[in-house]
């Protein structure tokens, strides 16, 4: 497709390419960080802060949603814990969420909208699920870029479905999931960032994956996309937010992910307005891993609530 | 009200700025492992720990606390001598050796040095001053590594150079720099020794306590007395390990100044000679570059063991129109760098390696702030005792300043810019060096332009500071002649019948 490779050579000469060796070299840096005593407790608590606590099954009852919201605002009895930053449910499990939560809850409700996870669907369908999401009470919406139409080079479709998003988002953030492992190429992923937050306010999300591919949040994903916000932040002096999904599911793995985030975007990031965690299992490692730190014993993963793993 | 709005629309906008401060700060996570060093150390001479002649000793002292570690025999010229005398006698047996019974030793040895890594590392990083993470993730593992690789060489030799039957020189004498005490040890010994040479070494006198404890390891890996003799000093042990009359090859790695001595004092001589010398690197950096691993790669380049690498890409060249974007990014994550303890395992930058290089970087920093280079170093503390420096940038650099002939040995880097490809390349070959260079690009025709017309032993292409065991190092011009590492390493241990 003639057009769509000169669409892709005209981006990429305008925002740069990515060296793939040159960004798992810089990742692997990341994993050689030595996090200790106060500096690890501080670090899985502030992930806890970020985590998206996340079920997306078709078998998702109202029950399972308002379990999940109960765990969300009290993860653990240990005080110093805090809540974590959202719930994420399908948006037919949004009104039990909001019933669950109340109003004004600290722990906000997010909703995967537009077709979620392929985004196959008219727009017009893509829309109403957005408005029906938000009307009932999601605080964030999760959608799917259009990857067709950025594969083709088609690259004002897909920004124009974002800002139609954002239209009907009203006053609700945005989070726009890249699906990253359908992109294929670093550069790609580069790009994507770049066309998102073009359309994007200050505050909205965009976010490496759905955790519906074989393939989902990695460390060199994650990089690339910060590398992106933070430039995309020093041209325009917008701050876009960053959420990581699917494949974290140990404290460690988080606190490099956190590593990362310190090192290329700097403090403004290290909170839940600009840095999240998509990620259902996550959080009882976090909080097995800070009661470790405390205590020095490692308790049974059942001695959690919601434990999900096998055992 | 809308004249009010236009006033605000109007104000200029504020620059956006990244925030790196202790919001979230690393705890101490200081390296437990024990050195296992001893107060004081012998010298290795004919299998043996021996004492020395005359008796004087000198102290190896750790440059993170400006503290003693050991005290180290000063070897006199009849103590070279009595480690000649023990080479050569062994010369003879160790040569007719069969090769495979030479690789068994040479990957007894690389094993060894697996089963101490964490020792050696702690013990290179307290006597050098490099992070603890650089000796544990580099400098040891890629000792054990040449080790191996030469040791699969031993039986090979004949094939190695077909046609020709190599044979030892028989004694070698070799000295070796401070930067990488316990890797340029492995990369002179292991060639030397898989080629049926023995030796004779004299480690850095700021660097010997890994050579010392490698010596242990020799005798625990039952080498046949004198194969390996390693003698500690300072200039006048070198100059008597260079100018022995039984070494019929020396190998040399250090300045210049000193490489140009010895090539004085061994011509005429037949003594084989190889040196690897000075540097000032270029590391070229065109506009289709993917920046951010190119600010990367400079990084690793210039802030590698506190700059003390022989390749350190020192000269950043930038295309013009890519050179703020890399300023800025560069600034940003020099930022990032973390510089102190080296003990700890977070340390980006550790300590300059003596008080005199210590001086020689700081007046050479002088100079070129002085000749009106503009500066940038981070905020960051550095500890109140031992001999740090600042990671340092020097942009608006002009081919005549000092900082950019110089070869400055430390965390500084002069930035020039360029503005076509043949620019590039005539200020990057305008020094008196050619040891290594760095190309960035996107385009991979240039790569191979630049590779073929830059005159520097090993071109790096999106990357920097790669070694191999298999990957021959050597220099152009001043930077010294000779290969290490690989089949053309191994060829300068032999002579071709």
């Amino acid at each position: 497709m003639p057009s769509g490779a000169a669409a892709f050579r005209r981006l990429f000469s305008e925002i740069g390419t990515v060296d793939m060796v040159g960004v798992e070299e810089r990742v692997a840096k990341y994993g050689t960080r030595s996090v200790k005593t106060g500096s690890k407790i501080m670090g899985l608590t502030l992930a806890t802060s970020m985590v998206d606590l996340t079920t997306l099954e078709g078998k998702d009852t109202s029950g399972k949603v308002r379990a999940l919201c109960v765990k969300a605002v009290h993860p653990h009895d240990d005080t110093e814990i805090p809540p974590v930053a959202a719930v994420c449910v399908y948006p037919s499990m949004v009104k039990h969420a909001r019933a669950a939560l109340g109003e004004g809850a600290s722990v906000r409700i997010a909703s995967v909208a537009t077709a979620f996870p392929s985004g196959q669907a008219p727009l017009r369908t893509r829309l109403a699920e957005v408005k029906a999401a938000v009307a009932d009470g999601a605080d964030e919406i999760d959608m799917v870029i259009n990857r067709g139409a950025f594969l083709s080079g088609e690259f004002s479709r897909m920004q124009d479905e974002i800002s139609a998003v954002v239209e009907a988002c009203a006053a609700s953030t945005l989070k726009v999931i890249l699906e990253t492992s359908e992109l294929e190429t670093y550069d790609n992923i580069r790009a994507a960032s770049f066309l998102a937050m073009e359309v994007l306010r200050e505050g909205d999300f965009i976010k490496t994956s759905t955790g519906k591919t074989s393939s989902n949040a990695t460390l060199g994903n994650n990089q690339v996309m910060l590398d992106a916000i933070r430039d995309f932040y020093m041209d325009t002096g917008t701050a876009i937010a960053m959420q990581p999904a699917g494949g974290i599911k140990s404290g460690k793995q988080a606190l490099t992910f956190l590593i990362a985030v310190k090192e290329t975007l700097g403090d403004q990031w290290l909170n839940n307005k600009r840095y999240r965690f998509g990620a259902s299992s996550l959080l009882n490692d976090l909080l097995r891993q800070i009661v470790k730190m405390k205590t020095g014993t490692y308790p049974a993963p059942y001695d959690f609530s919601e434990a999900s793993g096998a055992y | 009200m809308p004249v009010a709005a236009k006033k605000s629309a109007r104000r200029r906008r504020v620059e956006p700025e990244l925030i790196f401060g202790d919001l979230w700060t690393f705890d101490p996570a200081p390296e437990s492992a024990d050195p296992k060093l001893q107060t004081r150390y012998k010298l290795f001479i004919g299998g043996k720990l021996v004492s020395h002649k005359r008796g004087r000793y000198f102290e190896s002292i750790n440059p993170a606390t400006e503290k003693p570690l050991a005290e180290i025999a000063l070897a006199s010229a009849q103590d070279v001598d009595a480690a000649y005398a023990a080479a050569s006698a062994v010369a003879p047996v160790w040569a007719n050796f069969p090769g495979a019974e030479r690789g068994k030793y040479l990957y007894r040895l690389a094993r060894l040095l697996q089963d101490r890594a964490r020792e050696f590392a702690v013990a290179e990083m307290l006597d050098g001053g490099k992070p603890i993470k650089e000796s544990r993730d580099f400098d040891v593992p890629m000792a054990a590594a040449h080790f191996f690789y030469h040791a699969g060489w031993a039986d090979k030799l004949a094939y190695a150079f077909p046609g020709a039957t190599p044979v030892p020189h028989g004694v070698v004498g070799q000295v070796i720099p401070w930067n990488f005490p316990l890797l340029m040890l492995a990369w002179k010994l292991a060639p030397a020794l898989a080629c049926g040479n023995t030796v004779v070494l004299k480690p850095a006198e700021t660097t010997s306590l890994t050579a010392m404890k490698f010596a242990e390891s020799v005798m625990e890996a039952g080498l046949p007395a004198g194969v390996v003799n390693i003698v500690t000093g300072a200039g006048e042990t070198g100059a008597a390990v260079v100018n022995h009359p039984r070494a019929s090859k020396v190998a040399f790695t250090g300045s210049t100044a000193v490489g140009q001595h010895i090539m004085r004092a061994t011509a005429g001589t037949g003594k084989k000679l190889t040196l690897e010398l000075g540097r000032k690197a270029a590391n070229i950096v065109f506009e289709d570059a993917p920046l951010d691993q190119a600010v990367e790669g400079i990084v690793n380049g210039i802030f590698f063991n506190q700059g003390h690498v022989c390749c350190a890409g020192s000269r950043l060249l930038v295309q013009e129109g890519v050179e703020e974007a890399v300023l800025k990014r560069l600034k940003n994550r020099v930022r990032m760098l973390r510089v102190g303890d080296p003990m700890d395992k977070n340390t980006d930058i550790g300590a300059i390696n003596s008080k005199a290089q210590l001086a020689k970087i700081t007046e050479l920093v002088q100079s070129g702030v002085e000749e009106g280079a503009e500066v940038y170093q981070p905020e960051c503390e550095l500890p109140k005792s031992g001999w740090f420096f600042k990671p340092t940038l020097f942009s608006g650099v002009e081919q005549s300043h000092r900082i950019a002939r110089e070869d400055v040995f430390g965390p500084v880097l002069s930035i020039l810019t360029f503005r076509t490809v043949d620019e590039a390349i005539e200020k990057a070959n305008n020094t008196a060096y050619g040891l290594s260079a760095g190309v960035w690009t996107d385009k991979g025709s240039r790569i191979l332009k630049m590779s073929t017309a830059l005159k520097a032993g090993v071109v790096w292409a999106n990357t920097y500071n790669k070694f191999n065991p298999a990957s021959p190092l050597g220099g152009y011009k001043e930077s010294g002649f000779g290969r290490e590492g690989g089949k053309q390493g191994l060829g300068d241990y032999v002579k071709l019948t």
